[in-house]
């Protein structure tokens, strides 16, 4: 939820400002349900509701309550079909302050509550994974070396392992069953994909130091040749 | 500025001080200044590899604690010159070893006008091991060829790699592997890890592979690192390691099985 501040009345500036903080990151508010707070408002009772509302909506918010705020701003609202929250409650995550001085950076309203999943880039490691070593990363893993036995790789998406997997990979770990394992070498102690998992000794009998792919099929574990 | 290399290996009882004391003694008998200093506190066995225990009144403990000079604690090696030992505390526990101690006194070991400085570790991953190698440049991991040590050493090097002052610099630690007690004549066999398997496993630049040879027990015995031993394979192999240390280019020695000729059969000549 995005909590709008306004301290001044002038709708002129606030139309201004929004605008530009909606331009600088437009995927981030769009969309986004906005509650619009008053309690820093001098004076409210000229305040014209429902152009900032309609100024909200045409900006891509939608605009679901308000507040602070007397009680004429309160039955304004309400008949705008907005809902009213008392003083102090329902802090936003995110606090877009307008006022007259010019917008603070942008940095504060990074995306770390974006509505769309970012997509985490890919981390890379070109240096063997060693024994006692655990590696998670929440996008794809690539290791351009191997996985020594004893070592760990864990990963939200998927894991390519240009080399030989003799420890441990478990791919899909938050529960994506689409995400799949790739090495040129399966020695693997454990493999898993989405919490199914095969163990070492049933692993020697499936295509064991050859070229594999792990995949979810079914709700099991599958180990497919590469080529 | 010194150079400081960690001997070590993760597992026990593999070579690193025997490996330590030969390294040291082929870099100082090439005029190189160095200082070997075991990091081992109350199992202190550098002393008596290379026979200076009778001489050892203060120790390394004692010059980070501050009870002596480092003057006074280093032993001067009586065969050979450039070489010096620091000899490690075998009353006191590895708690005694803090990182800003040992860093004084690789520093001021630094400035004395040492080339290298070797550490021989003790095993295992904790305070004792990390110490050694949180300073070092370069890194001779020793491996035998056999799965346990093999896993130990790919540990050493995880350690290496990540927590040392190095990796915490975003550096490398220039890592060896040293393959000790090997037999030729069982990898052939197939009973024990032959050196590809071994690079394969830690993917380690090779620097040497020592036989198994019996004048490293005898060498121990007597005092005398094994590199003193001219006549014995494992002293040939040592000496061809430091070369390759300083950046000599060396074909590797002994690694296949020796075929005895019928005259050497006839009289059972042990090489």
């Amino acid at each position: 939820m995005t909590l709008l501040e306004v301290k001044t009345d002038a709708l002129g500036t606030i139309a201004e400002e929004l605008t530009a903080r909606v331009a600088e990151s437009p995927a981030f508010f769009n969309n986004n349900p906005l509650v619009l707070g008053f309690e820093q408002l001098k004076s409210e009772s000229q305040f014209d509701l429902k152009a900032l509302v309609g100024l909200c909506r045409e900006l891509g918010f939608i605009p679901a309550a308000i507040k602070g705020g007397g009680s004429e701003l309160e039955s304004l609202a309400l008949s705008l079909g907005l809902a009213t929250l008392p003083r102090g409650k329902a802090k936003g995550s995110t606090t877009l302050e307008i006022d007259k001085s010019p917008a603070p950076s942008a940095k504060t309203h990074t995306p770390e509550t974006a509505p769309a999943p970012a997509m985490v880039a890919p981390l890379v490691i070109d240096t063997p994974v060693r024994s006692g070593q655990q590696i998670y990363t929440k996008g794809d893993l690539i290791i351009l070396s191997s996985v020594s036995a004893g070592a760990e790789v864990l990963a939200d998406g998927n894991i390519h392992i240009y080399g030989a997997l003799r420890g441990r990979a478990l791919a899909g770990v938050q529960g994506d069953e689409t995400a799949r394992i790739f090495c040129q070498s399966q020695e693997a102690e454990l493999i898993a994909v989405a919490g199914q998992y095969v163990v070492d000794e049933d692993l020697r009998a499936q295509h064991w130091k050859s070229p594999i792919q792990a995949l979810c099929a079914n709700g099991k574990l599958v180990i497919a040749p590469l080529f | 500025m010194a150079k400081i290399i960690v001997v070590t290996s993760g597992k026990g009882g593999v070579g690193k001080t025997t490996t330590s004391s030969s390294i040291s003694s082929g870099l100082a008998l090439r005029g190189h200044k160095t200082a070997v200093i075991d990091f081992d506190i109350g199992l202190r066995n550098l002393d008596l590899i290379m026979n200076v225990e009778r001489r050892v009144v203060y120790d390394f403990v004692n010059v980070i604690n501050g009870e002596a000079t480092l003057k006074q604690a280093l032993i001067k090696d009586k065969r050979t010159e450039n070489l010096f030992i620091l000899p490690a505390s075998q009353t006191r526990d590895k708690d005694a070893l803090t990182a800003e101690g040992v860093e004084r006194v690789l520093n001021e070991l630094s400035d004395m006008g040492f080339e290298f400085i070797i550490c021989d570790s003790p095993a295992g991953i904790e305070h004792g091991a990390f110490m050694a190698l949180y300073f070092a440049d370069e890194a001779v991991v020793v491996a035998n060829p056999e799965v346990s040590s093999v896993r130990d050493s790919d540990r050493i090097l995880g350690i290496l790699q990540s927590k040392s002052r190095k990796a915490e610099r975003g550096e490398r630690v220039l890592e060896h592997l040293l393959i000790t007690r090997y037999n030729p004549e069982r990898v052939a066999k197939g009973e024990m890890l032959g050196v590809k398997d071994v690079e394969e496993i830690l993917a380690t630049k090779l620097l040497g592979v020592i036989p198994e040879c019996e004048t490293v027990l005898k060498a121990s015995n007597q005092g005398t690192p094994v590199i003193y031993d001219t006549e014995s394979k494992a002293g040939k192999a040592y000496n061809d390691a430091v070369g390759r240390l300083l950046g000599e280019t060396i074909e590797h020695r002994f690694l296949t099985p020796e075929h005895k000729s019928l005259f050497q059969r006839l009289f059972r000549r042990s090489a």
